[in-house]
């Protein structure tokens, strides 16, 4: 019959589907719409994730289903009738581990066990970019420093210069330029072709610095500090994000206070009494030690459990004082796990006052891992609104205003 | 591929014509492994692009390299018809397979339903198919991929409700009431009509609007593409392309035991009768066919589900030791595989067969159940009914466009499953942009309604 027809129709046609699977083209598309809706509810599904000891990886896995395109379906019955074949008598009983699909045929509808887990891997930069650019995060008011950093920065044209560096679109438009009208047919000389130069450019510094300050006493729970952790984690990876130079500062205390390496900070635990003064003291120490308060910004994040001894109260009034002065920001998060006591503790006091004097602070009672995403945005948000009340002035050029 | 299969194909051609296949000529082409995948998936060699198919695929490949299934062909019908070989079948399964597709070419050119559904949607379903892609890419251009996702996410929800009973290039409803009548005017009707008292229903409802729709539709697909308050056009030729595409699935759908049995028997009985194939070849052949129909996976005893290539082969086999082949071909007619099992799935075969039914508890534990002959074949069938969906019909259009959608729990012996309507629901609402409200029964078997937004 007409297999003659079929083959030389085979040999004219190009096999466009050797080159292009849109099984593949869909799939992608489907998996598109996962990540859409992972990131969709990103905070709280990052939250949970154990991101801060998954350090040089720099991915967090989360596992999804797959979609399912819905069709309207009967409810399952407690009880549902089949046919099957084989050896069985009435009566027999048997349990189904994994109950087989049928010959997957199109509609044939029902069973949808066996189904397919995918793990889905976020490098974390990627997932603090989309949270960012979310949350519409400002890039922190900026106190203007001396130029100290250069940099390579395009700046004109030249005739001569590195293949690489060819701008094509210049070229083009000297060719025109030089040809005056449209239509003749266009050939390059060297005299139209511009290079790309670059140029060392020197750049006023953003400079800032980050204090984090975490409580390991004894009364913090292990829950809470990983509460705190996590907070902390994501907000130095925001802060890297929002300055070209950040510098980190991570200081804990119990009744001493030490200063710690970022990858030894996430894992540290103590025990013993709560005594703020002396972190508030470690961190002013290092600020007059290290940092000129004109020249950076300086912020600091303390977490707490709030149980400061009472003792230690006018100490620590003066030390939180004194930072506070210098400081951008300083922003307080109370975590306490079970009870949500609202910030009514020793150490919330302490911030409420500084806030009613009149000083860039604030605090945020943060009891769930859902909620770390709450704590941030709480502090970031307000210190855009008061960065957007700075005046103008103020900002360098290179800090783009939120 | 082996070619050597091509110098087989004219004879087995020669040979079905004379054992009194009826088809038409069919083209074969031979393709990779990959792209008789991607026509599994998708039913048809180029269809519009949606995400789930990408999750089908995955199904497959993952179904593929677990070594579950292998794609020897995929046919379509038509005039001429179109098979798809797998470039790695051997020689041998390249003739089973060629006298298979005939099997299924002579099936489609002859069953009514096969018929009646390609008079209504042409021969010519891979072009139509194709044409749909493309359409529907011109979509993605001018509206976006968004738009056009949106339309087909609800269109793909709804492709098994159409109502393959009536034509699939319909009248929209009368307008007026009067026209209603003209409606049903059939024989029947009109004698029916003749009994009843003289002027019972009087001239005072002329001229009145009907409801829309005057009855419960179950087409929804043609439904929404025709009484949508504010769907834009090329919204709607999506829905329609979908339903086409639905009215070409239906009768594959809906003799899949009896279109495959009869593939299967013939290729089979050519393969006994096809004195020209070497021993060897003829050997290898008989291997596969035996690999395609047996009823259980070899390492299993008992499997949960029935092999339709094993079901319907058999089944043939025991209507035309008994009756003859001229009987049988009557039946592959007029039958479609409820018919066919009700009236020829009889006793003695069932317990050869070792088919039981069973009852599957939610927990796992499965109880193989008093065999019974009735309650078995409708445990075949059970899938099948009304092509595997629940029946949905369109009730009403309130006067603010509100769409009221009711499903047949009686029929259907229980409610829908909430979670999942309630997402078709919202599919649906993006195009229909009104309020849409379903109705259906709870566990307790008490109204329930659903309501989109």
């Amino acid at each position: 019959m007409n297999s003659e027809h079929g083959r030389s129709s085979k040999a004219g046609a190009a096999k466009w589907y050797e080159l292009f699977s849109r099984g593949a083209r869909d799939w992608l598309r489907h998996d598109e719409k996962v990540r859409e809706a992972v990131r969709a509810n990103l905070p709280e599904i990052i939250a949970g994730a154990d991101v801060i000891n998954s350090d040089g990886a720099r991915t967090v896995r989360v596992p999804v289903r797959m979609l399912e395109h819905y069709h309207f379906r009967l409810r399952r019955p407690e009880e549902q009738q089949g046919a099957g074949q084989g050896k069985a008598k009435p009566g027999d009983v048997f349990s189904d581990p994994h109950r087989q699909q049928g010959p997957g045929e199109k509609g044939a509808g029902g069973r949808d066990e066996g189904e397919v887990q995918l793990l889905l891997e976020f490098k974390v930069d990627d997932i603090v970019d989309w949270l960012w650019e979310e949350m519409q995060l400002p890039n922190l008011k900026a106190r203007a420093g001396p130029s100290e950093e250069t940099d390579w920065t395009r700046e004109g044209w030249d005739r001569r210069g590195a293949r690489s560096r060819l701008d094509r679109r210049r070229s083009f438009k000297e060719l025109v330029k030089r040809r005056g009208a449209p239509g003749a047919t266009p050939t390059f000389t060297d005299e139209d072709l511009r290079f790309r130069q670059l140029a060392r450019r020197r750049q006023p510094a953003v400079h800032a610095v980050v204090f984090f300050m975490l409580d390991v006493s004894g009364s913090m729970s292990d829950r809470d500090r990983k509460l705190a952790k996590t907070f902390f984690f994501w907000v130095v990876q925001g802060l890297r994000r929002a300055y070209r130079s950040l510098e980190t500062v991570f200081v804990a205390h119990t009744t001493e206070a030490w200063e710690f390496n970022e990858p030894d900070f996430f894992k540290v635990s103590g025990t013993g009494g709560t005594v703020a003064s002396t972190g508030f003291a470690k961190v002013r120490e290092i600020i007059t030690a290290r940092y000129n308060p004109g020249r950076s910004n300086i912020y600091l994040f303390y977490a707490s459990d709030g149980d400061n001894s009472v003792s230690d109260a006018q100490d620590a009034r003066a030390a939180l004082g004194a930072i506070a002065a210098d400081a951008c920001f300083t922003g307080y998060v109370e975590v306490s796990s079970g009870l949500s006591r609202q910030l009514a503790t020793e150490t919330g006091k302490l911030f409420a006052e500084l806030t009613s004097a009149g000083c860039a602070a604030g605090s945020y009672a943060l009891n769930d891992f859902d909620d770390v995403w709450g704590a941030v945005r709480h502090f970031f948000a307000a210190e855009s609104q008061s960065s957007d009340g700075a005046p103008a002035s103020e900002a360098p050029p290179s800090a783009p205003t939120p | 591929m082996s070619e050597g299969w091509q110098s087989y194909l004219r004879r087995i051609e020669e040979l079905a014509a004379r054992s009194g296949l009826k088809f038409h000529p069919v083209d074969f082409e031979a393709v990779p492994d990959s792209f008789m995948m991607e026509i599994a998936v998708y039913g048809l060699p180029v269809r519009m692009p949606h995400w789930s198919f990408g999750v089908r695929y995955i199904y497959q490949l993952i179904q593929r390299h677990m070594g579950h299934s292998r794609l020897f062909e995929v046919v379509f019908p038509g005039n001429p018809g179109h098979a798809y070989l797998a470039e790695s079948n051997g020689l041998a399964e390249n003739i089973l397979v060629t006298a298979h597709v005939l099997g299924h070419a002579d099936f489609s050119r002859n069953n009514l339903l096969f018929r009646r559904c390609q008079e209504q949607v042409s021969e010519r379903i891979v072009e139509h198919a194709a044409n749909h892609a493309r359409q529907i890419s011109q979509a993605i251009e001018a509206h976006g991929a968004q738009r056009v996702e949106a339309a087909l996410d609800a269109a793909l929800a709804l492709e098994q409700h159409v109502d393959i009973d009536l034509p699939l290039r319909r009248a929209r409803y009368p307008e007026y009431l009067e026209d209603v009548k003209l409606l049903v005017d059939d024989t029947f009707r009109r004698r029916f009509a003749a009994l009843e008292p003289p002027g019972a229903a009087s001239a005072v409802e002329a001229k009145k609007r009907a409801p829309i729709p005057p009855h419960p539709e179950r087409d929804l697909l043609w439904f929404v593409a025709n009484y949508a308050p504010e769907m834009e056009s090329w919204e709607r030729d999506i829905f329609l392309a979908v339903r086409e595409e639905s009215f070409y699935f239906y009768p594959v759908f809906a003799t899949q035991i009896m279109n495959e049995g009869w593939a299967s028997y013939w290729h089979a009985r050519l393969l006994r009768e096809a004195d020209f194939l070497p021993q060897q070849a003829y050997l290898d052949a008989i291997k596969c066919h035996s690999d395609v129909v047996r009823p259980v996976a070899a390492e299993q005893q008992v499997a949960l589900s029935i092999n339709p290539y094993h079901l319907g082969f058999a089944m043939w086999e025991k209507i035309i030791a008994r009756d003859g082949l001229e009987a049988a071909r009557h039946i592959m007619e007029q039958d479609d595989d409820f018919s066919f099992v009700r009236n020829h799935l009889s006793r003695e075969l069932a317990e050869e067969l070792n088919l039981f039914r069973y009852s599957a508890r939610s927990d796992g534990q499965i109880k193989v159940l008093e065999p019974d002959l009735t309650a078995l074949r409708e445990a075949v069938l059970a899938p099948k009914y009304n092509f595997g969906a629940p029946i949905v019909s369109a009730a009403r259009v309130r006067n603010d466009g509100t769409l009221e959608l009711q499903h047949d729990s009686g029929s259907d012996g229980r409610g829908l499953d909430l979670e999942r309507s309630r997402k078709v629901l919202d599919y649906l609402q993006r195009v229909w942009r009104r309020p849409i409200v379903l109705t259906t029964v709870n566990q307790a078997g008490s109204g329930l309604e659903l309501n989109a937004p």
